[in-house]
């Protein structure tokens, strides 16, 4: 297998202590777990999605395990400004606040909160499952590039994770790179459903969802692939991500560094994990295997 | 029998309605679910939302009256259906001779604890005589000294006073399950006594996920999931924490108690 040397890591104006973040909408919620998840060793943390005002989220169920993925529909539940609170204890931490709004004003009002607090934004242009947020915006290039640009013009680190749920995504990567992305994540969740036969209806309260975890690693793997020969700013790759060799194939494709979310289902030290697998003193330069799909 | 993968919701039906108190009823399904008492599962009300439930037995979920899914289930009865996704959680610690404490609900996932024969003694507490959990079935199975606010029956006063007429030292494990308040005077008597580190705690949070991936349970400072890492946690990793302080809603604000 091939695997890589231990070194400084910086992607997208983040100073990372590894190429594993946590991705978004795990273990999110509260300082405290985004804490645990740095110490169990993520070399970054990415929030759960925080919005303009207070949410609540969908009613359950929320999520359905399958046998190769997840499907959730939260509902973008967050305690909004509050959460100033949660992240103010881990200041100069790999912490990235993941933010969502319904137009460029209210993306730049959430920025605002935590400026100086936290080492950069991701913006949530790609929730599949709230309505008038997330991919409501994540799917037109003119709203992305706006939202982006309300934020980016705070000079953060902001990056900029797409949805799959577009015809074509070079058109959204490279909107968010007019709009100053320093960094674009991809993929978000794929839009989905299950039925429960026995009960006769979606099994997620919201009847969409969006699904997450190995099933859609192939799916995730192209839009990095794509993303890579039009876009010229890092991309994250994220999307079923669950082992080192995984994270190899991500950064062949042309990923800088990973997401991780949904293998935590099974391994809360999943970081520690692929760690163990993914470094070794005579591996190559990560520069070496970035995109290198791509040549020949 | 449905061709679904076994971790999506399970249909069950209901196939009575027990009423055990005014605001608690047993709903008996029709289909078990085998585990180990303390762990929970995720109750599917249709049409309404997903709530965690300890359960009571293999086939029953005890249920009291609070939100919305709870009232929506007290409108149920025999042939109606429900989603069960578990059990999840870790379940209280084995012991030769427990000690259990339970107030109001609480009894619910204490009973089947006390019918696997380890509890040598329960103490068991609410509001009024007439709230009071499962005291025929306990009494089955176990030494039972009750406690109501009222006095109505038992000793008049909190069932945590109960414990200063027990030698503790005779039991190797405490399991405690009950308000949040109860439980926090009864971490405090056994952190006086020395004992905290073999009293468990029966936690309720807000879960969505119940998987251990959304973070809407963990507890501070630890970071811990209540859904996974408990919902049974050992007194003393709770000594220093939010429990009996504060708990977080549904959008993770923070709720004084």
């Amino acid at each position: 297998m091939v695997s890589i040397r231990p070194g400084p890591v910086t992607v997208g104006g983040v100073a990372l202590d590894n190429h594993l973040l946590l991705a978004a909408g795990i273990l999110g919620t509260t300082g405290s777990s985004l804490n645990r998840m740095l110490s169990l060793g993520a070399g970054g943390v990415v929030t759960k999605s925080i919005g303009p005002y207070p949410k609540d989220g969908h009613a359950g169920p929320c999520l359905a395990v399958l046998d190769d993925g997840i499907l959730n529909a939260m509902g973008l539940p967050n305690p909004s400004k509050e959460f100033v609170d949660e992240v103010a204890p881990l200041i100069k931490k790999p912490v990235m606040v993941s933010i969502f709004g319904g137009n460029p004003a209210e993306f730049a009002r959430v920025a605002g909160w935590f400026e100086g607090k936290v080492a950069g934004f991701e913006l949530n242009l790609s929730c599949p499952h709230a309505e008038g947020y997330g991919a409501a915006i994540g799917t037109d290039p003119g709203l992305v590039e706006a939202c982006t640009r309300a934020v980016s013009a705070t000079g953060v680190p902001t990056w900029v994770k797409l949805t799959p749920n577009v015809t074509d995504i070079t058109s959204i990567g490279k909107a968010a790179e007019r709009g100053g992305a320093s960094a674009i994540v991809a993929i978000n969740t794929v839009r989905a459903m299950r039925i429960s036969t026995g009960l006769r209806r979606p099994v997620l309260g919201n009847r969409y969802g969006g699904l997450s975890g190995s099933a859609v690693f192939p799916v995730a793997v192209r839009c990095v692939y794509e993303l890579y020969e039009s876009c010229k700013i890092p991309i994250i790759g994220c999307g079923g991500v669950s082992s080192a060799d995984n994270v190899i194939e991500m950064m062949m494709a042309g990923a800088s560094a990973v997401e991780i979310g949904s293998a935590v289902l099974n391994n809360v030290k999943i970081f520690e994990t692929i760690k163990s697998d993914l470094y070794k003193k005579d591996g190559l330069s990560p520069k070496e295997i970035i995109g290198c799909a791509h040549h020949g | 029998m449905p061709t679904m993968d076994d971790s999506l919701s399970v249909p069950v039906t209901i196939l009575r309605v027990r009423k055990e108190t005014s605001l608690i009823r047993t709903f008996v399904l029709d289909r078990s679910f085998p585990f180990s008492p303390g762990q929970f599962v995720m109750v599917w009300v249709p049409g309404i939302d997903e709530i965690p439930m300890a359960l009571s037995s293999e086939n029953t979920i005890t249920v009291q009256k609070a939100g919305d899914a709870t009232t929506a289930m007290f409108a149920l009865g025999a042939g109606d259906k429900l989603g069960i996704r578990g059990p999840f959680g870790n379940g209280f610690t084995k012991g030769e001779k427990v000690l259990a404490i339970a107030g109001g609900v609480g009894a619910a996932p204490l009973l089947p604890l006390a019918r696997a024969d380890c509890v040598m003694t329960l103490l068991l507490g609410a509001k009024t005589e007439s709230e009071l959990l499962f005291v025929d079935q306990l009494d089955e199975c176990t030494d039972v000294f009750i406690a109501t606010d009222d006095g109505s029956l038992g000793f008049g006063g909190f069932v945590t006073a109960l414990m200063d007429d027990l030698n503790l030292g005779v039991y190797d494990r405490i399991a405690v399950c009950g308000p949040e308040m109860m439980m926090r005077a009864v971490l405090a008597k056994v952190e006086e006594k020395g004992i905290a580190h073999k009293t468990e705690f029966s936690l309720h949070r807000y879960m969505k996920c119940g998987s251990g991936i959304c973070g809407s349970c963990c507890i501070d400072p630890s970071g811990l999931r209540v859904c996974r890492d408990g919902p049974v946690f050992s007194g003393d990793l709770l000594l220093k924490s939010e429990f009996g302080h504060y708990m977080r809603d549904a959008s993770g604000r923070k709720k004084n108690l």
